[in-house]
């Protein structure tokens, strides 16, 4: 702890409220919108929900912009430094928290409650006196209701997709090598080519849940099999869109020459989001579509 | 727009406060914030309050007499969700705040900016929140656990609302535990190792774990109930493959360290007020640290003992039987440890050691109860009747409320500068240490009787201890208008305090002068021994 005989504290900042405002409107207008949506009402839900949305867009480039500048000119120092990064790895675990929550959900449902449906356990009444039909199985593609499905397949789009985020995961960290070793040519290619995985990824994702709508008749309503599917990836593919998003900010910042071999926080933090999302695809390929 | 607390030192006003409304809205002062949390805890306990208020006067007669059935299970839905996530939780924030950074000897939180942020997202949860009680409809009325399928099936169209609103209680309170965390592991001043934090920062430290940990399973939670109740999914459903009880696992599995969420901090503000009224060192500092910690894990393996009557397999409710017995014995590690260091102590009786003191005895009241709701067969009697009600009331309100009060009066003189009125300050607490078991103990006798929790009605047999229960819960409720006299009196004007105006206290805080100045320890302080 020698270095902390400087602290660094900013100074009164107008960002952090105008996000609370943002974040306010988007709460509310989402709230509304589902409201409107769901309801089939012309309500205002949909553009409070957009100008929270423009709110925070703001916020987040004057906010981001400030932090850049005391950055460039050379304010921070290795505590703040520690302080960031490690910011930055309890955030990363909270949102592991966050998919932990589903995949419990997806555990609980295939290894309880749909046995559990089906006799297991002590609950041969529940079996007999609700549905005495159900066959436990997973996944499963005709719920004790009666909606039918059909599984989503692990070979084929998801094995690619698989391998294109692995792939994107070992270019990010060659990304990060070449900008430690201030090989800036080397860097803009890995970075770049980070991007075009994770914009690949995104596409056949999106091509997956249009095979899933059309011709498998998997959907957010096909029972619980359908339900942790959607959620899973939709919220994973969320997290690469964020994490593409970043990737691209790191670019673009790049190309204007910031970051030095020893100062790259932003670019770390974003090479580790990354990461992470890559880890939690792992997971829910192993989990969600081959076992 | 920014600059170093170096060059503040020597160009500015040592002292220098920004001015108006925007010193509020744009603050990155941590003492600052710190006050902004603990004025918005207040008012969301007086509302909080009321709502009570609301609830015990509809209690206070057999028969429907004030409110709508509908309305009153939405007073003790919204009453519960004000009052952990609007009063107690903000509460313990706001002292970490003030207190944290100079405890640990660190000139403000690692993150101010975001620190700003995580309380201003704070009011425009609660705005959304309560503003859904006035929707065609009303508000949510599904109790503050919002079991499914009353959260999905049966529930109102303030759902949405209440969904959206819980999640950003839920980012408000990730981005303060990151804050906490990243400050303790980053900012104490040299010397200052982890062995010799202050418990205070101890028990937060561990705290925001417990809050990162949990606090994304609750968004996870109502993220389910929502498309649940509006995009035909059913994780809660059994037609569709789901289980309502499935809810309640994954909700418990929050809800539980989350119990302990808002208590362990109360553990370490207990630690630092007895040791000063007594005049003796705090007994087993070490044993103090490792039962927190072994709480707070255990915390982790307990949650299902909100579920002994669902059904589950014996081996299952023995085993979450057990583990939430063994929380027993750290916690009576604590116990024992606080009377240790009364034993023979130089005691005096000033307000926060009297508030420390009431915590100690009516907390212990209430782990006992939870010991006895522990046992499985024993609380299929006790599930979901007022027995329940008495038990968590006096962990929360004569534990975590009390504790937060003593702090308020304990670190007052060094916030405000002056000294509390000491004769209303005790007069505030014995009306409120007399008030709270008339309001909740006999509540035990109607629970184990048979009185279920959450209905507007009751038989008649219930009837007496019910009036009772309700004067006791008015005083309370009243006696609580004397805090706010008193804090108000105080940070008005009063006799001056000196930088220890405690004579047993020790740590980092009683080093500054009082009121604390602007910004503290700008050049990190030495830490001897």
């Amino acid at each position: 702890m020698a270095e902390n005989s400087k602290y660094y504290v900013p100074a009164s900042s107008p960002w952090p409220i105008m996000g609370a405002i943002g974040l306010g409107l988007i709460a509310f207008g989402a709230g509304h919108t589902v409201l409107d949506v769901t309801k089939n009402t012309d309500g205002y839900g949909s553009n409070i929900l957009t100008a929270g949305i423009l709110v925070i867009l703001v916020m987040l480039f004057g906010w981001f912009r400030d932090q850049i500048n005391e950055s460039m000119s050379g304010k921070f120092n290795q505590q703040l430094g520690r302080s960031y990064r490690q910011g930055m790895s309890w955030f990363i675990f909270s949102e592991v928290m966050f998919f932990a929550a589903f995949f419990g959900a997806l555990f609980y449902a295939r290894n309880v409650a749909v046995p559990w449906l089906a006799g297991a356990s002590n609950n041969a009444m529940t079996h007999s006196v609700l549905w005495p039909e159900f066959v436990a199985q997973w996944p499963l593609v005709e719920t004790p209701g009666g909606t039918t499905t059909e599984a989503m397949g692990w070979y084929g789009l998801p094995a690619i997709n698989t391998v294109l985020l692995l792939l994107s995961s070992v270019t990010c960290h060659m990304a990060h090598i070449a900008l430690e070793n201030n090989r800036r040519g080397r860097l803009k290619l890995f970075l770049g080519a980070t991007i075009l995985l994770g914009g690949g990824f995104l596409f056949l994702q999106g091509s997956e849940y249009i095979h899933a709508y059309q011709e498998l008749g998997l959907t957010l309503q096909s029972g619980v099999y359908g339900n942790t599917f959607f959620l899973l990836t939709g919220f994973h593919g969320m997290h690469v869109t964020l994490g593409t998003l970043m990737l691209i900010i790191m670019f673009l910042r790049i190309m204007k020459g910031h970051f030095t071999p020893q100062s790259h926080f932003a670019f770390q933090a974003t090479s580790w989001y990354w990461h992470f999302v890559d880890v939690v695809w792992v997971c829910l390929f192993v989990f969600v579509y081959v076992l | 727009m920014s600059t170093t607390v170096d060059t503040l030192h020597h160009e500015e006003h040592h002292d220098h406060k920004p001015s108006g409304i925007t010193r509020w809205l744009f603050t990155t002062n941590h003492k600052d914030i710190g006050t902004l949390y603990l004025w918005f805890s207040f008012l969301m306990f007086l509302i909080g309050g009321s709502m009570a208020m609301v609830i015990r006067a509809e209690l206070f007669q057999p028969g429907l007499q004030l409110v709508e059935p509908h309305f009153f299970n939405q007073m003790t839905t919204v009453h519960g969700l004000v009052m952990i996530f609007g009063a107690v939780m903000p509460a313990f924030t706001g002292l970490a705040n003030w207190l944290v950074p100079m405890m640990i000897g660190a000139p403000d939180m690692a993150l101010p900016r975001m620190n700003n942020w995580s309380f201003w997202i704070l009011p425009f949860a609660f705005i959304i929140l309560l503003s859904s009680l006035f929707m065609e409809g009303g508000g949510p009325a599904m109790g503050w656990t919002f079991y499914a399928p009353l959260s999905t099936t049966y529930s109102n169209d303030s759902t949405a609302l209440f969904v959206f609103s819980v999640h950003i209680m839920g980012i408000s309170s990730i981005m303060g535990a990151i804050n906490v965390i990243v400050t303790i592991m980053n900012l104490r001043a040299p010397g200052m190792t982890y062995m010799k934090m202050p418990m205070f920062v101890w028990t937060w430290f561990i705290t925001a774990f417990l809050l990162i940990a949990v606090m994304p399973v609750l968004a996870g939670a109502v993220t389910m109930v929502l498309t649940d109740k509006y995009f035909g999914t059913s994780f809660f459903d059994a037609s569709g493959g789901g289980d309502p009880v499935m809810f309640q696992h994954i909700f418990w599995f929050f809800g539980h360290p989350e119990v302990y969420i808002m208590i362990l901090p109360s553990f370490g503000i207990i630690s630092a007020i007895i040791p000063t009224f007594t005049r003796k060192k705090l007994f087993g500092y070490s044993s103090m640290v490792y039962a927190t910690a072994s709480i707070a894990i255990l915390s982790f393996l307990v949650w299902a003992h909100h579920m002994f009557t669902t059904g589950m397999p014996v081996v299952a409710e023995l085993f979450f039987m057990y583990c939430t017995m063994l929380i027993a014995v750290p916690t009576g590690v604590k116990i024992f440890n606080w009377v240790a260091t009364m034993w023979r102590g130089a005691m005096s009786f000033e307000t926060p050691m009297l508030f420390a003191l009431a915590f100690v005895i009516l907390f212990t009241i209430g782990g006992f109860s939870g010991l006895m709701l522990a046992i499985t067969p024993v609380d299929f009697q006790y599930h979901d009747t007022y027995f329940v009600v008495a038990h968590f009331h006096y962990v929360l309100v004569t534990g975590a409320i009390f504790s937060v009060m003593a702090a308020v009066y304990y670190w007052l003189p060094k916030w405000t500068g002056h000294m509390y009125d000491e004769t209303l300050a005790k007069f505030h607490f014995w009306a409120s240490v007399i008030s709270v078991n008339v309001l909740f103990f006999p509540m035990h006798f109607v629970g184990l009787a048979g009185m279920p929790r959450r209905i507007p009605d009751y038989s008649v047999q219930f009837a007496d201890i019910n009036q009772i229960v309700s004067i006791g819960g008015f005083a309370f409720g009243l006696s609580q208008l004397i805090f706010l006299w008193v804090v108000i009196k105080c940070a008005r004007g009063g006799e001056k305090a000196a930088a220890k105006p405690w004579e047993g206290a020790e740590g980092l805080e009683w080093t500054i002068p009082s009121p604390a100045p602007y910004h503290t320890f700008e050049k990190p302080p030495k830490i001897e021994g």
